[in-house]
């Protein structure tokens, strides 16, 4: 099904041009916009102009990370074409450009929720601990390679990757030592995991189980995106097609039996720091939103039952301006598309509620204190843009995993901005700048063309297969990259204000010992358990996988069992096959 | 930027860029990848989720004068050895090999001391990488 948006463009351009022969009346003054037109004219040519002359502006043309060039000033002119009550609204109410709830941050502040896991599950939870005693409000949880690849830490492709940029993972025996004494009722997890999403799922529900938690009292996120894994990050196991299937499985079960679980977070976060642009962050983001609904429509699920769980992602960057624009432009963007492209009748399908991380790929290994001021902004752009939860980056990310006084500076700097900076006392305070609205509006089109030029490819999962959503990608993180070598972007400490400095010190360093550590506490589940069951389970899940029936319960049934997440994903890829790229040059 | 020939042969210098270990984080490799072909090199990427096996049978078959690998999962003391090792048992070594990604300064003298000729850390610029290259490729077969 081919979705026109141009025709949905045409209509809005006409609804612009009628409103150009609006007169705004206020009060005493009468402003005609044909006047404000000759005296922007005026203003250039003159006052404007013979200072430019005299006195060259810092750079000939001033552009945004996505190419959108960068007026010296905004007027009312660039805002014409903009209808408040239909492309603005209020907060909580259609298009949701201004936020997706009625009162946003004056009700409740957003989530903060750092991503963090290391080692083995013991270390892990006791950095969760101290995050939450330290009135950090939602948990994140990051796990090792292996485990996102769905391997055992004893698989000889762990080989030095057990426990270095996440927590390992082996089976439910782990994963009931990582929330040991965190009660599953009170705390929201998000949890990174995308080819074996339903597998953490599963072990999560289960340790609720031991908890005494029912699943539906459970809050919290699986990524659970695969189409960002091909296209820009990496942790894929099997081919699209039954990826998918997994994705729609989850919808299903959760709709029925995890109500409050946003089951995909469809992720622009690393699509952003694989080199991309705001606008193709955006634009690529939707696009596989768009290929997710369309997939679980496809498998028959009802768009009103699975789409109020749709979750995003997304990065903040240094472009203040840039980066508010471009959440305000998503929440309008996707609102439309959900009701115009999907015929979504339920507000909350309309809603596009997202976590950001700011941009790790912006952190200096220089000077790595100034990667706090990084780190203020971005966050302060989140805020701006309305999120809800936030991940700061620590100023050591450029150099290691971080320590656990960064991550302190890290969770201070979103209070700060929470209780000090009065930003989140009104909702969506820029709403009404000539430039964040102009831009809101140019960065929606933008990202919208890139979205009717993936729909001609036949879809996001089209175009990553040929390779345009990660040409795309690529070309931008090169010209980014030269851009920094020629000089013409400075970046603070690398290319410019250099120093010579000491190596930093304190950086976290996971001990070798963890794989060893893993992989006995592995053998001594694989010793204890029924391995009669754990076969009977898994014969049954292969058996599931070969046939139609949603894959959650059997997955559930093996975890319960102790089957390992190496034990499980093998048994699909035995039926599903692994994905190979064809990227490779 | 040189025109990367060699001098004896005129023969361009030829590259594997590889990616090591499981981590996808491969802007940086794909960056240094293009980087090496417009300075006129030949480059062939393997990519992601390379065993040191691959990556060294890769090097013979591909003839290549360079690896350059890159690593940001913290895997590098495990993995980048591992390559130098292999390498050594197929007793090659005339083969220059880089590493570069997210790896603390403390942990590149054992690197070095290994055999790998250097390591490149992030805000290093392509021209560096292309410049370490030229001037210490070690053969023009």
């Amino acid at each position: 099904m081919m979705w026109n948006i141009k025709q949905g463009y045409v209509s809005l351009a006409m609804q612009r041009l009628r409103r150009l022969v609006h007169v705004y009346v206020g009060g005493i003054v009468e402003l005609n916009q044909s006047n404000l037109k000759g005296e922007l004219d005026r203003w250039k040519s003159t006052t404007y102009g013979k200072t430019c002359a005299r006195f060259p502006e810092r750079r000939e043309k001033f552009e945004g990370t996505s190419g959108i060039e960068v007026q010296p000033v905004y007027t009312p002119l660039d805002t014409e074409g903009i209808d408040y009550l239909e492309d603005l609204g209020f907060p909580g109410e259609y298009p949701y450009t201004r936020g997706v709830q009625p009162t946003m941050y004056r009700g409740r502040l957003w989530t903060m929720r750092q991503y963090a896991g290391f080692a083995t599950a013991e270390e892990s939870n006791e950095r969760y601990r101290y995050l939450l005693e330290q009135g950090q409000t939602g948990l994140s949880v990051a796990f090792d390679l292996p485990t996102q690849i769905g391997y055992d830490s004893d698989h000889e492709l762990a080989l030095g990757e057990v426990g270095k940029v996440g927590v390992a993972i082996d089976s439910l025996a782990d994963m009931e030592i990582l929330f040991n004494e965190i009660p599953l009722d009170k705390v929201s997890t998000s949890m990174t995991i995308n080819a074996p999403a339903a597998v953490l799922l599963a072990m999560y529900i289960a340790v609720a189980e031991k908890q005494g938690v029912s699943p539906e009292k459970l809050n919290g996120t699986i990524q659970n995106d695969i189409l960002k894994e091909y296209a820009a990050r990496g942790t894929y196991i099997f081919p699209p097609k039954p990826s998918m299937r997994l994705i729609t499985n989850t919808f299903e079960y959760c709709s029925a039996n995890v109500p409050n679980w946003n089951t995909i977070s469809i992720s622009g976060y690393h699509i952003r720091e694989a080199g991309a642009t705001a606008v193709q962050e955006l634009a690529f983001t939707l696009a596989d939103g768009i290929a997710y609904v369309q997939a679980a429509i496809d498998a028959g699920l009802d768009v009103d039952e699975f789409a109020p769980r749709l979750s995003f992602f997304f990065a903040a960057h240094n472009d203040l301006f840039e980066e508010v624009a471009k959440f305000r432009a998503a929440r309008r963007l996707w609102a439309r598309i959900m009701k115009e492209r999907f015929g979504a009748k339920k507000e909350k399908s309309m809603r596009l509620r997202f976590h950001t991380q700011t941009g790790g790929s912006t952190l200096t290994a220089q000077q790595p204190d100034n990667n706090i001021v990084r780190v203020a902004l971005q966050a302060l752009a989140a805020v701006l843009g309305g999120t809800q939860s936030l991940h700061t980056n620590s100023r050591d990310e450029a150099l290691a995993l971080p320590s656990q006084e960064s991550v302190m500076i890290a969770l201070r700097t979103q209070q700060i901005i929470a209780y000090e900076s009065g930003v989140a006392d009104t909702i969506d305070p820029l709403a009404g700048s000539y430039y964040v609205e102009a831009l809101t509006t140019q960065i929606e089109e933008a990202a919208a063309d890139y979205i009717r030029r993936i729909d001609e490819m036949g879809g996001a999962p089209m175009a990553i297969e040929r390779g345009f959503i990660q040409s795309e990608i690529e070309e931008s993180a090169y010209r980014y990259q030269m851009e920094i070598e020629s000089g013409d972007r400075i970046v603070v400490g690398v290319n410019e204000f250099y120093i010579e400095e000491e190596p930093p010190k304190g950086l976290l360093k996971v001990d070798p010992a963890v794989a060893d550590l893993q992989c006995k506490k592995l053998a001594d589940v694989k010793a204890s358990r029924n391995g009669e069951a754990v076969e009977k389970s898994l014969e049954a899940l292969k058996a599931a996988a070969e046939g139609t029936d949603n894959l959650v319960p059997y997955i559930l049934d093996a975890v319960r069992e102790y089957a390992t997440l190496g034990e499980i994903c093998d048994t699909l890829r035995g039926v599903f096959g692994e994905y190979k790229p064809s990227g490779a040059y | 930027m040189g025109d990367s020939m060699g001098t004896d042969t005129g023969r361009k210098i030829r590259v594997l860029v590889a990616k090591p270990g499981l981590d996808g984080h491969d802007r940086g490799a794909k960056v240094v990848a293009r980087a090496l072909r417009d300075a006129g090199m030949e480059v062939i990427y393997t990519g992601l989720r390379q065993t040191p096996e691959q990556i060294v049978a890769a090097a013979i078959q591909e003839d290549v004068d360079v690896i350059a690998m890159s690593i940001l999962s913290g895997a590098h003391n495990v993995l980048f050895p591992k390559v130098m090792d292999l390498l050594r048992e197929k007793g090659v070594d005339d083969i220059l090999v880089v590493g570069g990604g997210i790896i603390p300064d403390e942990d590149i003298p054992a690197l070095k001391e290994c055999g790998i000729a250097d390591i490149f850390t992030p805000g290093t610029s392509t021209s560096e990488t292309v410049k370490f290259i030229e001037e210490n490729v070690k053969r023009r077969s």
